[in-house]
């Protein structure tokens, strides 16, 4: 039954992806913006700028370029960049190791912040912690992540610089790595230098992506945990002589966790989107900062490649977050 | 086993507060041998002759800290001898000769040869390998080499070729090394003859680069320098201001002003090659050469530098600004809204009644661009000229005056780190150029000629007489020469370029 549904995804995922690159290919030749405009020399003549067209392969028509583009896609081809001067393939996904750490941590800082805060506004319920943790969340929520990030830089840079303002990792460290996974590979081989490089790099821009999500995490779960502990299983811990913190982490987080679960797969998609401005205020050299350069530039074969790669990475986490869902809950799993 | 006394425990206390201070240490280091600098844009490509990098003028700082040009420039502009030591044009201008410099080494060790300029003058000049400036290129070939001279013909006389040998995509490239490693193995392991050789490059992170020990010309101070791109400007300012990046460009004008008035920070503010300036259209309303005057008359540059750019700008009435070969200072259009009123009544335009049309700027592309057009539009309206501005991204721009489908005016930036009329006046206002947008027959039979003009003084002279014109005419709006700001740490000796660069090799301990 799981496998079929499985399978039944991959399909769908399949046509989803066929779909966003007919859109994305076709949007961003309508958009404004010619990239052969902005490459032109101030003496080019005409010739010159049909030279530059056909270079680029620009001077077919627009169905004709989508097949050859498609052509090439399905055959592990994503073109080759145009700013950049290498396969597109070869530089997004040298790109999505950093993307995918910093937004795996900024979900790890999310979940552990909000949980903590759910638990403890459910514990307190009804006093001024409650309270208190209510406004907090909610002026956390008030302010965007790109806003956190300046906010952390003038503390955490400026006023008391402990943490590293851009980039990804120290320039002067030494280090050949077989992934670009920093934080894996670090703890894996024993370069603790570079997972603390790495990690004091990447703390300022998850916590500005972090934020915004712990605080629906703490408001959403806390809410779930309130009702929850009203149900007769949690009087019954409660009669058994457990103590109201036990009930809520050993009974009630389990239940209540599951519609969490899925906020938090929702918007990790989100998160991983808005790592494109954050990642543009870091300097931290991932997808989204690329992406940035890309859209400037014009550059649309890098463009195309980074927007499946999104796309694919959305379609992957929503099958997750489904799949775990599933697995989660027991009525959905037997019935 | 070690018996750990208090004071034993003390004492080493003391050694690893030491050894963890030596934080500091690495900044007393960095003050040594090492420099970082926070630059604002990331480097694309390690091929500074083709491709969209290749004339990107804020990338040209990074190339010439590895590679060398055919000709040098000096921090005012002018040139000076390059890898090409000596060169000219024959009398009759039928063909070229250059001396290469001897003793210069590539960075893998072998010897710079005559062949590797010619080869890359004519890769240069092959439109198949996408060198945006083939038009220049291609106008020289048939390359014969003897000993360290080089001779070529001149296949369409171009005036200003040998500035061109200081500019865009002039770089030399190592024929043998190229060839061997193809453009693939070129893009991952660069080498060029310059003061610094590529040590590490994280895309879109930094570059790490090493003095080149077999440099041809004077040593550089900085054993070691890191260039961090760092793409935000506020991210920049903090880069310098916490003491993790030495040196910076390209803030906005108050956080210059607050950070050099820091202690253990300093700056210089610096006119460039980068001119702002509005467009006008020959179509609508800017067909009437006195609505074209008025809207240059009413414009308060100097009020506009003072209020917006915290006064770090230069007000300018033509297209060449001080330091370019023909710039020429008796040429003005001063801040007069009376006769702006005068002219737009003569059309029958007032304040009543308004002549009506669209600016077109960008956001955020350059300092206060957005800012200064809502300046202006305010000055227009005091005079009788309401125009609406409609905001687009700069590849917009680009498209639209390609097709020469730009509104009656544009806000747009000019830059020409040569300094030659021919970059400046020329392409901008020459209407066959795709980026030129008036587009008027005089013009066309007043510049045409220029272009290949032989005697440079008169070519010279040409381009000032033709400057005046255009501001008789109304045919464009000059604005200001923009400031370039750098911030560093008290104790560095920075030279800044006139054009813009921020050279690695140009900045040494005080």
């Amino acid at each position: 039954m799981l496998l079929r549904s499985i399978l039944a995804r991959l399909l769908t995922t399949a046509v989803t992806l066929f779909g966003v690159a007919v859109v994305v290919f076709t949007l961003i030749r309508v958009a404004p913006g010619n990239p052969i405009a902005m490459m032109l020399p101030p003496g080019a003549s005409e010739e010159d700028i049909a030279q530059l067209t056909a270079l680029y392969g620009f001077d077919k028509s627009l169905p004709h370029q989508f097949v050859i583009w498609l052509g090439g896609v399905l055959q592990g081809d994503f073109g080759t960049s145009i700013t950049l001067r290498q396969p597109v393939d070869q530089l997004v996904l040298s790109r999505l190791p950093a993307t995918l750490e910093l937004s795996v941590m900024a979900l790890l800082i999310a979940l552990a912040l909000g949980g903590g805060a759910a638990v403890l506004g459910a514990r307190f319920r009804g006093s001024p912690t409650e309270t208190g943790l209510d406004l907090a969340s909610g002026a956390v929520l008030s302010v965007p992540d790109f806003l956190w990030g300046l906010l952390f830089v003038l503390c955490f840079g400026v006023l008391w610089p402990v943490l590293s303002i851009s980039g990804r990792i120290d320039p002067g460290l030494e280090f050949d790595f077989t992934t670009r996974f920093y934080v894996i590979e670090g703890l894996m081989r024993g370069r603790l230098d570079v997972v603390a490089s790495t990690l004091s790099h990447m703390l300022m821009p998850a916590m500005s992506l972090a934020l915004p999500l712990a605080a629906m995490v703490a408001q959403l779960l806390k809410q779930n945990l309130k009702e929850v502990l009203v149900q007769d299983y949690t009087t019954l811990s409660r009669v058994h002589g457990f103590s109201e913190t036990a009930v809520i982490l050993r009974d009630a987080l389990r239940n209540a966790a599951l519609p969490t679960l899925t906020l938090v797969g929702v918007q990790f998609t989100f998160l991983i989107g808005g790592t494109v401005i954050v990642e543009r205020l870091f300097a931290y050299e991932g997808l989204g900062n690329m992406a940035i350069d890309a859209v400037i530039n014009r550059d649309l074969p890098l463009i195309q490649g980074i927007v499946l790669l999104f796309a694919a990475l959305f379609i992957v986490i929503n099958l997750l977050v489904d799949l775990s869902y599933t697995l989660l809950n027991p009525r959905l799993r037997h019935g | 086993m070690t018996d750990l006394s208090r004071r034993g425990f003390l004492g080493r206390s003391a050694a690893l507060g030491a050894l963890l201070a030596s934080g500091g240490g690495t900044a007393a280091l960095a003050a040594g041998g090492d420099l970082t600098i926070a630059y604002n844009i990331p480097v694309q490509s390690w091929d500074p002759t083709t491709g969209p990098a290749a004339v990107n003028p804020v990338l040209q700082s990074v190339y010439l800290a590895v590679y060398d040009r055919y000709i040098d420039q000096n921090p005012d502009l002018s040139f000076g001898p390059g890898l090409l030591t000596d060169w000219g044009f024959t009398d009759d201008k039928s063909k070229i000769t250059m001396t290469v410099r001897e003793g210069v080494t590539w960075h893998n060790g072998a010897a710079l040869t005559p062949e590797d300029i010619v080869w890359s003058l004519t890769r240069a000049g092959n439109p198949e390998t996408g060198n945006p400036m083939q038009f220049v290129w291609g106008k020289i070939g048939n390359f014969t080499v003897d000993g360290q001279t080089i001779t070529a013909d001149v296949l369409e006389f171009e005036p200003a070729l040998f500035k061109w040998m200081a500019f865009l995509t002039a770089f030399v490239l190592p024929k043998d090394y190229y060839t061997e490693v193809g453009t693939e193995g070129f893009e991952k392991a660069p080498i060029g003859t310059g003061p610094y050789m590529v040590d590490a490059f994280e895309p879109g992170a930094y570059v790490r680069l090493k003095a080149y020990p077999g440099y041809w010309g004077d040593a550089p101070a900085f054993d070691s320098v890191t260039i961090k791109f760092v793409t935000d400007a506020a991210s920049r300012v903090a880069e310098v201001e916490s003491g993790n990046a030495d040196i910076t460009t390209n803030i906005p004008y108050e956080e210059y002003d607050r950070l050099i008035a820091k202690e253990g920070l300093a700056g210089q503010a610096v006119p460039i090659t980068d001119i702002g300036m509005i467009f006008l259209n020959d179509i609508e309303a800017m067909t009437d050469k006195n609505v074209r005057l008025a809207a240059h008359y009413a414009i308060d540059k100097q009020l506009i530098i003072d209020r917006l750019l915290k006064g770090y700008g230069v007000p300018l009435s033509t297209l060449e600004a001080p330091g370019y070969a023909a710039y020429d200072a008796s040429i003005t259009v001063p801040y007069d809204p009376e006769k702006a009123i005068e002219l737009l009544a003569a059309s029958g335009y007032s304040t009543d009644n308004p002549v009506k049309f669209t600016i077109q700027t960008t956001k955020g592309f350059k300092p206060k661009d957005y800012e200064m057009v809502q300046a202006i539009v305010g000055l227009w309206r005091k005079v009788g000229i309401e125009a609406e501005i409609e905001v687009y991204e700069i590849a917009k721009h680009y498209e639209l005056r390609a097709t020469d489908k730009l509104a009656p005016a544009a806000f747009y930036n000019w830059g020409n780190s040569i300094g030659d009329p021919s970059t400046a006046t020329g392409f901008s206002m020459f209407g066959p150029s795709p980026h030129a947008v008036w587009d008027t027959a005089d013009l066309v039979e007043k510049i045409g000629p220029l272009f290949g003009e032989p005697d440079e003084e008169k070519r010279i002279q040409g381009y000032k007489d033709v400057s005046r014109y255009i501001a008789e005419q109304g045919y464009v709006i000059p604005l200001l020469q923009y400031v370039m700001p750098i911030v560093y740490r008290a104790g560095l000796d920075v030279t800044a370029y006139a054009s813009g660069d921020l050279l690695p090799q140009a900045i040494a301990n005080a």
